[in-house]
């Protein structure tokens, strides 16, 4: 039992949630352990968004019912009564389905002070402008970002392609330990999907788990998943491996949804 | 989870509420023409300043308080202020600064501001103004090396009254306005600069105000010349004890740049705010005003409006040269029940003159702050142009924000554009921060400073880390 628990990273259990007084997650139910890969996939409205939103603390949406709980430690904390921030301090990472704009801060001050942050909490030393500089050039390479995005307000006129790979560069940079990847793979093109997918397989480890929310198949053949959930109505009604995926990709969703 | 508010009350702490102990010179309390006789005679003034004053006076006598401003305050009893206090051993003028009184010299260190020769800060020339006086400036000798004047403006009258009497007054007459007017009548001391024709000023130009004493307005008068073809960079500071009345404040400050001349007006204000009630703080109404007088000439006036329960404030340009610019880039922080009427005046007189105005505005708390502008085309403006751009943003839903752009173009020629918006701090990009490790405060002093980064990159390196700095320590508790 105690083992059992150290080698889970998250588990929610019988979650429900709702957005703006509607029922979205009716008892949703995942274990992910460390070194692993989930996709999760389903028709539109199914409530992938909503779990992502729900792990990072996303104030309008509400927890009904169940529990979330995330190893720190060694010890499985519940994970919903912590503050947005505190679960990005910890380790917890969402990437944006639609990435934020923020106007006249540029990207590599925010990344610094996000990394800070970071490093504060864990009562690390911060670093200076010119060590994260240093650092955070090392990351570029890894979704083949132009070191001028750098000094560019966060997200600010980024093409969609851009956004989605600057938060793969966060991602990067804050290395967290469980990353929700919100249709990360929609609107960009093959190149830049390639770019993506090749960037998560390397900030893949064993110690950290990724979880990709997605509608196509198609990103699965870059990133190869442990597990593919298939999400209905607010709740995971079938489980398989990659196979899964390439069922769903051929028959759709409505053989699994009644 | 519970969701923090983003409305709560803003403030942190005011670090520069002490008071100084210190003995005083004051006026009886109340303003009648033997009070400014009274004044007058402590500063040894020459004649044709009390007959300014006087003249001022009888004007003041005849106009009313302006009320068109979008704030609200009790009526002032103008008789129940003190209109002079000076630090008793100082009352005679400022003697050399390693001389002056060792609490004056205390606080002004306590402000960051140290003025005694070991200590003083290299880069800038200062004056420091404390109540109705200057106390002292600092780099006197090397300014005058270069030709520069820089010396309170009470000292001024004495030794340059003819450059004194030529410009006061010149940009702000007494009958502009009620406060202008008053100014006027009263004013204390304030600096003077005069920049010689063809001189980069080598150091930045500062002046500091302190209020200190109780009951008793500051009225301070800065003017500043820059002759042809020269350069300089005015910065002002400005704090003021933590008290349960409000004081008043009511300065002017003229500029005079003639032809290729160029001045840089900073401005960080962070007088007292009053309590998280809205109990006491400064009164601030106050009138800015530069004249390009000369060709080519330009004035720019950038401005960190983060103190004062009320400001009342529009640093304008007179653009009379051909071809000469002015700017106004203006921050302004309202927090609690801090109400801001600030923005600026842009009179085009001259051939292809230009003016940029950007203003940014942030209200927080209960706080109401307008923006309010005049751009003026004259008949005689040919190829003027004019951009302007005023953008607010709210904290909270308690707080309220107005723009006011008035508009009046008299020659065809002329090319305006006006771009404005309004906007809240919203739940996702708020959000976006948080979800990247910055709590509530964090989130929010980055996404204030990014609204506000037009304007800040504009101050001088050092003005502008301390305004992000200031700026920071408001929103500190923005979101408890």
């Amino acid at each position: 039992m105690e083992k059992d628990m150290a080698q889970t990273l998250l588990e929610i259990r019988d979650l429900h949630a709702s957005v703006e007084g509607k029922h979205v997650l009716k008892g949703l139910n995942l274990t992910i352990r460390p070194g692993e890969v989930h996709a999760i996939m389903g028709p539109n409205g199914s409530g992938k968004s909503t779990l992502s939103k729900v792990i990072a603390g996303h104030p309008a949406y509400e927890v009904t019912a169940g529990s979330v709980r995330y190893e720190i430690n060694f010890q499985m904390r519940d994970l919903l009564e912590m503050e947005p921030d505190v679960r990005a301090k910890e380790g917890i990472f969402l990437a944006f389905q639609y990435p934020i704009e923020v106007p006249g801060v540029s990207n590599i001050a925010f990344l610094r002070t996000s990394f800070n942050a970071i490093l504060k909490h864990q009562g690390s030393q911060e670093l200076d402008e010119t060590q994260f500089a240093e650092f955070v050039n090392k990351k570029l390479e890894i979704v083949k970002m132009d070191p001028r995005f750098l000094d560019r307000p966060v997200n600010v006129g980024f093409s969609g392609g851009e956004k989605k790979r600057n938060e793969i560069l966060q991602m990067a940079v804050l290395s967290p330990r469980v990353a929700f990847l919100d249709e990360t793979d929609s609107g960009l093109d093959i190149d830049a999907l390639r770019i993506v997918a090749d960037g998560v397989n390397r900030l893949r480890t064993k110690d950290n788990a990724i979880v990709l929310v997605t509608h196509y198949q198609r990103l699965l053949d870059y990133v190869v998943p442990d597990f593919v959930h298939v999400l209905a109505d607010g709740r995971i009604v079938e489980t398989g491996d990659k196979s899964l995926a390439v069922t769903l990709e051929a028959r759709g969703y409505d053989w699994l949804v009644k | 989870m519970e969701q923090k508010s983003s409305a709560a009350a803003v403030g942190g702490d005011y670090k520069y509420g002490f008071v100084t102990d210190i003995e005083t010179d004051t006026v009886p309390k109340g303003l009648n023409e033997d009070i400014i006789r009274m004044i007058s005679a402590k500063k040894n003034e020459p004649e044709w300043m009390l007959e300014y004053r006087l003249k001022a006076f009888r004007h003041w006598q005849t106009m009313e308080e302006p009320t068109w401003a979008n704030v609200q305050y009790p009526k002032i009893d103008f008789q129940d202020i003190i209109y002079y206090s000076a630090p008793k051993k100082n009352a005679e003028g400022p003697k050399t600064l390693d001389e002056l009184d060792p609490e004056l010299l205390k606080t002004f260190e306590r402000l960051g501001i140290p003025l005694s020769e070991q200590k003083r800060i290299s880069g800038v020339a200062v004056d420091a103004v404390f109540d109705s006086v200057s106390v002292g400036t600092t780099h006197k000798d090397t300014l005058a090396k270069h030709g520069v004047i820089f010396c309170s403006i009470s000292e001024a009258m004495h030794t340059h009254g003819d450059l004194v009497r030529k410009y006061l007054g010149s940009v702000v007459p007494i009958s502009d306005n009620f406060y202008a007017a008053l100014n006027a009548a009263v004013f204390t001391d304030g600096s003077f600069v005069y920049v010689p024709k063809g001189v980069t000023c080598p150091i930045d130009l500062s002046t500091y105000f302190r209020i200190n004493a109780s009951e008793t307005g500051q009225f301070e008068r800065t003017l500043v010349i820059a002759d042809e073809g020269s350069f300089v960079n005015y910065l002002e500071g400005c704090t003021a004890p933590q008290r349960d009345e409000n004081q008043l404040h009511a300065a002017v400050v003229e500029l005079i740049a003639l032809d290729h001349a160029e001045i840089k007006y900073s401005t960080v204000q962070n007088w007292y705010t009053g309590d998280k009630e809205g109990r006491g703080g400064i009164y601030n109404f106050v009138t800015k005003r530069g004249k390009c007088a000369g060709r080519e000439s330009k004035i720019s006036w950038t401005q960190v409006e983060s103190g004062s329960a009320i400001t009342w404030k529009y640093p304008s340009c007179v653009l009379l040269g051909e071809g000469s610019q002015g700017a106004f880039y203006s921050v302004a922080l309202t927090h609690d029940y801090m109400q801001a009427d600030t923005g600026t005046k842009m009179i085009h007189v001259g051939k292809n003159t230009k003016s940029t105005i950007i203003s940014k505005g942030i209200s927080t708390g209960h706080s109401k702050n307008s923006y309010r502008g005049q751009v003026k085309i004259m008949p005689s403006a040919e190829g003027a142009r004019n951009y302007s751009q005023c953008d607010s943003m709210l904290v909270g839903d308690k707080s309220s924000a107005n723009t006011y752009p008035y508009i009046e173009v008299k020659n065809s020629t002329a090319v305006l554009e006006h771009e404005a918006s309004t906007s809240r701090i919203s739940e996702d990009q708020l959000f976006y921060l948080q979800s990247r490790g910055l709590d509530t405060e964090q989130a929010i002093s980055m996404l204030v400073q990014g609204f506000c980064k037009d304007v800040f990159k504009q101050l001088p390196l050092e003005f502008s880390v301390e305004a992000v700095k200031l700026i920071e320590m408001k929103l500190e508790n923005s979101v408890g």
